[in-house]
């Protein structure tokens, strides 16, 4: 780890004048991954800013009838809510997917959001890899790639030609899954005041700029995720698929949520993990099923529609099948049609 | 070839007095702000029942409690830990002679083969009971997956702890 000094912040204002001030500095919160990309030389910040004091550790009503989940929130307080688990049993599930109960323990909401990429190249300093070096390369490409993305990977190039991708790392979260189909809002202050990211616009992909994971501004602070009124208590399913049954990260997930009338669909979310540089949604794929009954045909119609332009690059290729027949029975595991167990 | 990586000449900080409160007994220490609470309490506390096995937050060997609840100690910074009732294996039993029901429940179904990683194992167990979410044997082995036995006496844990939640709960 390299040397750096350590301050606490006492307000969000002050948190966001630190930074502005100084960005090689870094918010630390849980730490369980900032700490771990630090022992391992890959995250160098010179000052860390601890915002464990700041009074967003709460989960509270909103006024449009949702939850506003607090960035300092642990993932377990998340995952145990009473309120959670009546109405957002979907988030409940996903977050209990996640991690291990230590790590969930010290992890926050907001420090969720904000992971690195799990990718063997962005870890390995002898490696190129243009996440952590860019212009270096990206030594997944060509290399072991059995965990990388499949979707969103490759640009389209001047020429209109679809360019060689810079990146194919995934983002490593289950919670941000369950977050991207219940369609939350992530609250930010920075020095311009505050302002609300779509879950769909926090993440990007790769594109030119692998280095930057998502549209957080170099000033800005996560203080809240707010969960919209909707949340699918009823049809819902987080299916998690890995290389062991438990405290690994997921090849492809599945967050389905429905909402069923006499059989029939009338509103559809499918969002999935594993497969892209964020979670991966397209609410086309979504609108094939409403309307429509809840039928294997029809959600396999939605599986092809979602990974349509999906790429493989060798040793990742095997996760397009997987993810059409995740799809295909986390649907149906959310429409009570089959077991989920 | 990649671009050097940006080195700084060394320069330390100074040093932050960090008072930490483990098994109930304050204690003031003179740290670096990047000493982990695992590394306070081995290096600086001579509580070497607390183990280190990864020292990434996968193996689980490292796990005390924080409040009463279940942490890595080698994923967090000692200096943020102030205020905090920090809980190792060597605070859990209620006398110098007598043992936690669940030290005495490892004893007594064997439940390890070369003992690293059992420290971790029982406080992530007595936090696991803190929480009280357990109503099955799966619950048990999925709850405690983030305790690696490389030993493989998994069967036997799961006995153990099982023998004190069952107590417990009767």
């Amino acid at each position: 780890m390299n040397s750096f000094t350590y301050t606490q912040a006492d307000a969000v204002d002050t948190a966001v004048d630190e930074r502005a001030s100084d960005l090689t500095a870094k918010f630390i919160a849980g730490g369980t991954n900032l700490i771990d990309l630090m022992k391992e030389n890959v995250e160098r910040p010179t000052r860390l800013i601890d915002i464990t004091r700041l009074p967003m550790a709460t989960i509270s009503e909103t006024l449009e009838g949702g939850l506003r989940l607090g960035a300092l929130v642990t993932n377990a307080d998340t995952a145990y809510d009473e309120r959670i688990i009546q109405r957002y049993p979907l988030l409940s599930q996903t977050i209990l997917a996640g991690a291990s109960p230590q790590l969930r323990n010290m992890a926050t909401d907001g420090g969720n959001l904000m992971q690195r990429t799990r990718c063997y190249y962005f870890y390995d300093l002898a490696t190129p890899c243009n996440k952590r070096e860019p212009g270096s390369g990206c030594s997944a490409l060509n290399g072991f790639n059995r965990i990388h993305a499949i979707l969103g990977t490759r640009t389209q190039g001047s020429d209109g030609q679809l360019a060689e991708p810079n990146c194919i790392a995934t983002h490593p979260s289950d919670m941000c899954v369950a977050l991207a189909a219940l369609e939350a809002v992530v609250r930010v202050t920075g020095k311009n005041g505050e302002r609300s990211i779509p879950f769909a616009e926090f993440h990007k992909l790769p594109g030119d700029t692998p280095h930057i994971d998502n549209t957080l501004e170099s000033d800005e602070i996560i203080t809240a995720i707010d969960l919209p009124a909707k949340g699918f208590p009823d049809n819902f399913m987080y299916l998690k698929l890995r290389d062991r049954a438990s405290y690994a990260f997921a090849l492809v997930s599945v967050a389905a949520a429905l909402e069923l009338e006499n059989g029939n669909i009338t509103d559809a979310r499918i969002a999935l993990g594993g497969v892209a540089h964020k979670p991966w949604r397209k609410p086309e794929a979504e609108a094939l099923l409403v309307g429509k009954p809840a039928t294997k045909e029809n959600f396999q119609a939605a599986a092809e529609a979602l990974l349509a332009g999906a790429q493989g690059y060798g040793h990742n290729t095997f996760k397009i099948e997987l993810a059409k027949r995740a799809i295909v029975r986390a649907l149906g595991q959310a429409a009570k049609l089959e077991p989920t167990a | 070839m990649s671009p050097p990586l940006d080195k700084r000449a060394p320069s330390l900080p100074p040093l932050h007095t960090v008072t930490l409160t483990v098994n109930g007994k304050e204690t003031q220490l003179k740290l670096s702000p990047w000493t982990s609470l695992l590394d306070a309490l081995r290096e600086y506390m001579d509580l070497t029942g607390t183990k280190k096995g990864c020292d990434h937050g996968q193996c689980g060997a490292c796990t005390v409690l924080l409040d009463g609840k279940r942490i890595n100690s080698c994923m967090t910074l000692a200096i943020m830990q102030e205020g905090k009732q920090i809980t190792t294996i060597e605070g859990l039993a209620p006398t110098p002679d007598e043992l936690h029901p669940l030290q005495q429940a490892f004893i007594d179904h064997d439940a390890f083969q070369c003992g690293y990683c059992t420290p971790g194992q029982i406080c992530s167990a007595v936090g696991m009971m803190n929480e009280g979410r357990v109503k099955t044997t799966a619950d048990i082995r999925e709850l405690m997956s983030g305790n690696i036995c490389r030993c493989g006496a998994y069967t036997n844990i799961v006995d153990a702890i099982e023998e004190v939640i069952n107590k417990q709960t009767a």
